[in-house]
């Protein structure tokens, strides 16, 4: 079986980001990159699945030169093949612009699973895996706890999480899945690891290589456009709930809630 | 000049980060407190490569270069100070000296397993007589047929006496030079020799998670091939497996500095007092201002070291130079960092208490403070 991996970077969650002074992006002077959580899971069930099936994980990714580090981690971590699409025309691209250049790549790969995750945890969209399995024509099963895939290889099984139960789908393959976090725990890239990554294949594309217009992508084929970026608030201080006994607490407590938070 | 890494450093760099937050960090501070020296941690360091980084796939060793080495101990030391010696230790000390002065038959025998983590070796070389100067070696190596006879002891000695050790190399005195010196032989000792016992060394103020131990040779008799390169050649393969061995601990050094630089920066950016946070106060923010500026020059002399030891250059000088000043830097960093911690840095809740003691060994260990000045003041012939 193969497996394709669609893996993007995103800031270290201890990066203060900051908005810049066109108030519609981030500054990006002093971010540290790392690959985006939810796709590293992504990554791990891949190599789960290789080592229990076999076959080729191929890891996909789309944006500037620096992801190519997060691709070859990926590799050191044990995929076989490392794609990136390097190409200024795709900045400024939304989540369906994402997923055109992902279909683009992937229309001429052999796969049985494709595997994103969730969310980028930087626009937290959650699209690109959607778009993808809409422009391939396959099923999707997003937000997945747990996989199965059946021992002949035809179908797969996930398990999601719902309020108050779990939700078991069955699609055949080929099949695209998003992971949630827990559905493993990622392994690290390790030394051997990441000496072997050194020889693996990684191809770097751009958008002439993969027939697809400009226009489709970036900035022009964007069907969103971000108007303004505003840090959150500055949280206020807490309060302590006032009272003598716990049941004077807790209608204290059901008074604020009602009274001042207005949640009640 | 080019001062960048390769994108092989960085994504280790940030593996090895990741893995020492998660897995070593949680528990450091517990096996700090029963002194106690952890399978399970060394287990999953050998899982992730950090044994035999150095050496060439051949021997199962990851085959990278030097400076992977150093970046992966300085990370490991950035969390915790004895896993960082469990690994400088066993790379500079045990597989080292076995790597590039055994013969093949030895390499074959004892290195796979030791890059792989199952086994430790440690190096023999400090006696209770003869520690700064360790050329006046103790220990005896007399040639009796076919065999060595061993008599003598050693102390100090990292994983010496962990339930993995294979072994230990011990520098002795096989005889007597024309100038009337002592000639120094390394002889390989494995455990479970007749005549070999190693006692674990308790109640120590730092790398309480690093095994150390006692090694006493009581007519301990090993094959004649168990001689590790020539006869007498002991005292040139010391100070070449110290120059290693010194990048080794200066990386722990450096890596020592920056997690107590990292812990002091944000807690003093949290700490409130007089309504501020007290980061802000200019005292406080020109001793990080001179951490992170001592930090840098650390790293700049050690990575230039160890790219001279990867380009092939002689590195005794800068080796000694970078040992002494990382393990000076982290000295000042965690004094530095305990004071911007107040009360809370001398109670063992706030890792910066153990780095303070950890510390300690850095400017003692593998080259006192002073050994590393008198070895500067003769290259550059100041004496
Ligand atoms: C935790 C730990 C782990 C260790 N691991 C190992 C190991 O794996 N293998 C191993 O062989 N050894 C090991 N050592 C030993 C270590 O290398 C020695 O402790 C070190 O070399 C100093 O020797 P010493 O303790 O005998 O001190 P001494 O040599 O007695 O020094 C005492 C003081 O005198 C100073 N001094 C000595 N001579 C001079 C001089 N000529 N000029 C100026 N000052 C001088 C020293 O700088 C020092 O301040 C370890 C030690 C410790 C504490
Ligand atoms: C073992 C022990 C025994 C103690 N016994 C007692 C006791 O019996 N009774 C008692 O009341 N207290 C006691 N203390 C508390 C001790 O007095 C405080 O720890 C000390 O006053 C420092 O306060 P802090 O720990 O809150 O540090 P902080 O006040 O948070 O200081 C942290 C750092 O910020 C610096 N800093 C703070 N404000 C400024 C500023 N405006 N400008 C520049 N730098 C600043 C400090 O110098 C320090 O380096 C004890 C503490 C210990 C550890």
């Amino acid at each position: 079986m193969n497996f394709l991996v669609c893996l993007k970077q995103v800031p270290d969650t201890e990066t203060q980001i900051k908005v810049a002074p066109d108030g519609m992006s981030i500054v990006t002077d002093n971010i540290k990159w790392v690959m985006n959580p939810y796709d590293e899971y992504a990554v791990e069930e891949a190599l789960r699945l290789k080592e229990k099936f076999g076959g080729d994980v191929t890891i996909i990714g789309v944006g500037p030169k620096r992801l190519t580090e997060s691709i070859r981690t990926a590799l050191a971590m044990g995929a076989d093949k490392g794609i990136l699409v390097d190409d200024p025309s795709v900045t400024g691209s939304d989540s369906l612009g994402t997923a055109r250049v992902l279909a683009a790549v992937i229309k001429d790969l052999d796969y049985d699973i494709i595997l994103c995750g969730k969310q980028g945890v930087d626009d937290d969209y959650g699209l690109v895996g959607s778009g993808l399995a809409e422009l391939l024509d396959i099923p999707q099963i997003s937000i997945v706890l747990k996989l199965e895939v059946s021992e002949d290889g035809s179908s797969v099984k996930a398990h999601r999480e719902v309020e108050g139960g779990t939700l078991v789908i069955e699609a055949s393959l080929p099949a695209l899945i998003t992971a949630q976090k827990g559905l493993n725990e990622p392994r690290y890239a390790s030394l051997p690891g990441i000496m072997k990554a050194k020889k693996k294949p990684f191809d770097v594309k751009t958008l002439a290589d993969l027939d697809l217009d400009a226009s489709e992508v970036g900035e022009s084929g964007a069907k969103i456009k971000i108007m303004q970026i505003t840090p959150p608030k500055e949280r206020e201080a807490g309060k302590i709930v006032e009272g003598e006994t716990p049941q004077e607490k807790a209608a204290n407590l059901a008074r604020l809630l009602h009274e001042e938070a207005k949640l009640i | 000049m080019d001062f960048s890494l390769s994108m092989e450093h960085d994504i280790l760099r940030k593996s090895v980060r990741d893995f020492a937050e998660k897995e070593i960090k949680p528990v450091a501070r517990d096996l700090d407190e029963r002194e106690e020296f952890s399978y399970d941690t060394m287990n999953a360091m050998a899982g992730l490569g950090l044994f035999g980084m150095f050496v060439s796939e051949e021997y199962e060793g990851q085959g990278m270069d030097y400076m992977s080495y150093i970046i992966a101990t300085e990370e490991i030391a950035r969390v915790d100070g004895s896993h960082a010696a469990t690994i400088a230790a066993a790379n500079s000390l045990g597989i080292g000296p076995l790597y590039y002065y055994g013969n093949e038959a030895q390499k074959r025998k004892y290195l796979p397993k030791a890059c792989r983590g199952e086994t430790l070796w440690a190096f023999g070389l400090t006696e209770p007589n003869a520690g700064s100067d360790a050329g006046n070696t103790q220990t005896t190596a007399v040639l009796d047929g076919d065999e060595w006879v061993i008599n003598g002891s050693k102390i100090f000695i990292t994983n010496g006496t962990t339930d993995i050790t294979a072994g230990v190399i011990v520098l002795s005195r096989s005889g007597t030079r024309e100038d009337g010196r002592p000639e120094l032989t390394s002889v390989i000792v494995e455990r479970g020799t007749p005549g070999f016992e190693a006692r674990t060394m308790h109640g120590k103020l730092m790398w309480r998670a690093s095994d150390t131990s006692e090694l006493y040779f009581d007519d301990c008799r090993v094959p004649k091939e168990n001689l590790l390169g020539p006869i007498g050649h002991g005292f040139h393969q010391m100070l070449g497996t110290l120059d290693g061995g010194r990048l080794s601990l200066a990386a722990m050094g450096l890596g020592g500095a920056q997690g107590a630089f990292d812990m002091a920066l944000k807690y003093s950016q949290e700490r409130i007092q007089f309504g501020k946070p007290i980061s802000t106060f200019q005292v406080n923010a020109f001793k990080l201002a001179d951490m992170a500026t001592e930090i840098e020059c650390a790293r700049l002399l050690l990575y230039k070291a160890c790219w001279m030891r990867d380009n092939e250059q002689p590195i005794g000088k800068l080796a000694a130079m970078a040992k002494l000043y990382c393990s000076e830097v982290m000295g000042r960093c965690v004094d530095h960092a305990v004071q911007l911690h107040g009360g809370y840095g001398l109670m063992k809740e706030y890792d910066v208490e153990r780095f303070y003691r950890d510390h300690k060994l850095l400017e003692i260990g593998e080259g006192t403070s002073e050994v590393q000045r008198i070895v500067i003041s003769r290259l550059i012939e100041a004496v």
